[in-house]
């Protein structure tokens, strides 16, 4: 590991210190460590390497996630003639600082039936997932810690286990509103993750690698137009995997109290908060990467705007769906899991599969540009399609409002006149 | 056709989020952060002279450091908070403490001095009002036959424990004097406004012009 000779990322000459931004990934690290320590020391060397960067990494996220809850929060007020915070420092901005105050300072208590370890663990495990997701996404040319060849695997996996922090929550607070509100959550975050995982299958077998780098570099022409089936399953199943609306069933505040969290409070609240709340910028992160085409833009602006502008344009999407839909009902939600995205998703899949099968070079087995545009045109009319005869097949007849029919009791009163 | 309701709803937020006139069906108390436009509509003059005028504000307001004081719009006869009283006109009747509905009112007084005679009046030592229980019915004000007793205009009385709403003789008697106009028409008469208007007097205050120098002597001397 670290065999190519890389300049170290500070350079320390008399009191001059010089950075090199471009060298500040592990490798870089861990060469300011390795010329600082005595021979013999590379395993101290590697370890504090790795966990200056972790420290690095997680704090920008956290502090990154705070500033996007006064983001999400001013902007959802403004979607709905409200005003949103704005007392605490300028436009509101130290809202994020007040709220962590308040929820350090608060008493953290536990329920005296408590499960406790099952109770302590379930922030932690609900919240790792979103920093791990990040360490594996490519905001430039390299990614922060893992070159990954598995980079897809990785991220399927690790998100799927926020269901177990949600089912840990709501079992060992013991609290009735929180079990029901987690089985159902957990229940949903199970359905939806078929449909999920079936469409960032689509986004393999075109990219032709399970590695986010080269998934990154084989997206030409963007895959949301090339699959933009894949696109909106994927969108539609990742606003339920992270639970917000309209498909927040976990935490329905009009059925539940606040579901799987009622128990909760000071840190560990706090915990469970910044988690919901990074996972649309873990989401976002992920979309821009699968079907935005990731650092891919045009040539002055750098690639990590690109990045930062296509994942805010994804937040900004998702905030708006969860502004204005109502929610919706559990076996409406359950049907239109396996009823609805499951089958566009394998039709996407199989739809993509053909495509590729025709489309590829014998040869070399590569995607020119040209065919892709041409799945392109293919794939949207594909799609438009799909979801019509889709809507026709499921919904037509229920949709129809029942005729109504007049009550026996009616008349009754004139009668009696 | 399916999805179209969809669409008809997120262009009914996006529009809350884009146009301006949809903007804040809330009202915001109680003050209000204000922007470059309304700093210079405040200051009567378009926005570009504003800035060149006072730089310094100017970039505050575009900061959204600026804040304004925004009060509800409220009618003069509102039964507020902060009892206006006028000790020169009271007597220490105590008729407001006998017709409290819930006996908020404690009123204790001694008489005035060493020269007491018929007719006059006694010095008020306790004046408790609990506004942590009143319920604002005014029959206090009803009661006082001499107009000393008046509804205030106020309704900011955010406390952190019930003793600090208890009013007491200090606090009526240093409180500005602008009573609220319910159930005294001789302010509603001038078209007095406790919110806009100043302070009023307490020989204004009463239910009857006050008489003149002549005509209290035609009334007691010269007969």
């Amino acid at each position: 590991m670290c065999s190519q000779v890389t300049t170290a990322v500070i350079e320390f000459s008399g009191f001059l210190i010089s950075v090199h931004p471009e060298q500040l990934n592990f490798c870089g690290i861990y060469r300011v460590f390795e010329t600082l320590l005595p021979e013999g020391w590379q395993w101290l060397a590697f370890g504090l390497g790795a966990f200056s960067l972790a420290f690095f990494v997680v704090n920008s996220l956290i502090a990154v996630g705070a500033i996007y809850t006064w983001f999400e929060r001013r902007a959802i007020g403004r979607f709905q003639s409200r005003l949103g915070p704005n007392r605490w420092g300028p436009f509101g901005l130290l809202q994020p600082l007040a709220d962590i105050l308040k929820l350090i300072t608060k008493e953290d208590t536990t329920p005296s039936v408590a499960d406790r370890p099952v109770f302590a663990l379930a922030p932690i495990i609900l919240l790792v997932p979103a920093f791990m997701v990040f360490a594996v996404i490519p905001f430039g040319d390299q990614t922060f810690l893992g070159r990954l060849n598995i980079g897809v695997l990785f991220i399927v996996g690790v998100t799927g286990i926020n269901t177990f922090g949600i089912l840990m929550g709501g079992w060992g607070s013991r609290n009735k509103y929180a079990i029901l509100g987690a089985m159902r959550g957990v229940a949903m975050l199970i359905s939806y993750e078929v449909p999920m995982a079936l469409a960032i299958a689509g986004v393999v077998v075109l990219g032709g690698s399970l590695s986010l780098l080269q998934i990154v570099g084989a997206q030409h022409v963007p895959f949301i137009l090339v699959q933009p089936l894949g696109f909106l399953v994927f969108m539609t199943a990742a606003s339920a995997e992270m639970s917000r609306a309209p498909f927040d069933m976990i935490e329905a505040e009009s059925e539940l109290g606040a579901g799987y969290h009622t128990e909760y409070s000071g840190i560990k609240f706090a915990i469970f908060q910044l988690g919901e709340f990074m996972a649309p910028l873990v989401t976002a992160a992920i979309a821009t990467v699968l079907f935005l085409g990731g650092t891919r833009g045009w040539d002055p602006v750098p690639g990590p705007v690109w990045f930062v502008a296509k994942a805010f344009a994804v937040v900004f999407f998702l905030l708006w769906v969860r502004t204005t839909w109502p929610r919706l009902r559990v076996d409406q939600i359950m049907g239109f899991a396996w009823k609805g995205l499951f089958p566009l998703a394998l039709l996407n899949i199989f739809f993509v599969a053909i495509e590729v099968v025709v489309f590829q070079d014998a040869d070399t087995g590569m995607l020119i540009d040209g065919s892709l545009w041409w799945m392109a045109v293919t794939n949207w009319i594909l799609t438009v399609v799909s979801i019509i005869v889709l809507a026709n097949v499921l919904g037509q007849s229920r949709l129809k409002p029942s005729t109504p029919v007049p009550s026996q009791l009616a008349n009754m009163g004139a009668e009696a006149d | 056709m399916y999805g179209l309701g969809i669409a008809k709803a997120m262009a009914i937020t996006l529009k809350n989020l884009v146009l301006p006139s949809r903007l804040f069906t809330v009202h915001q108390y109680p003050d209000r952060k204000i922007g470059l436009l309304g700093m210079a509509k405040r200051a009567e003059t378009n926005p570009i002279t504003y800035i060149m005028k006072n730089p310094l504000e100017a970039a505050k307001s575009l900061v959204g450091l600026v804040s304004v004081e925004d009060r509800l719009p409220q009618h003069p006869r509102f039964r507020g908070e902060e009892f206006t009283w006028y000790e020169q006109r009271c007597t220490g009747c105590a008729s407001c403490a006998k017709y409290c509905p819930l006996g908020i009112i404690r009123i204790v007084t001694e008489p005035s001095g060493d020269f007491v005679s018929e007719g006059d009046k006694y010095a008020i030592e306790v004046f408790d009002i609990d506004i942590g229980r009143c319920m604002f019915c005014g029959l206090c004000v009803e009661a006082c036959p001499y107009d000393a007793l008046h509804m205030g205009s106020g309704f900011e009385e955010g406390r952190y424990s019930r003793s600090e709403l208890i009013i007491d003789v200090d606090r009526l008697r240093s409180a500005p004097k602008r009573p609220s106009t319910w159930f005294r028409p001789q302010f509603e008469a001038i078209g007095y406004d406790p919110r806009s208007d100043g302070e009023i007097d307490w020989h204004e205050a009463g239910r009857h012009q006050k008489p003149t120098v002549p005509e209290l002597e035609d009334r007691w001397s010269n007969r």
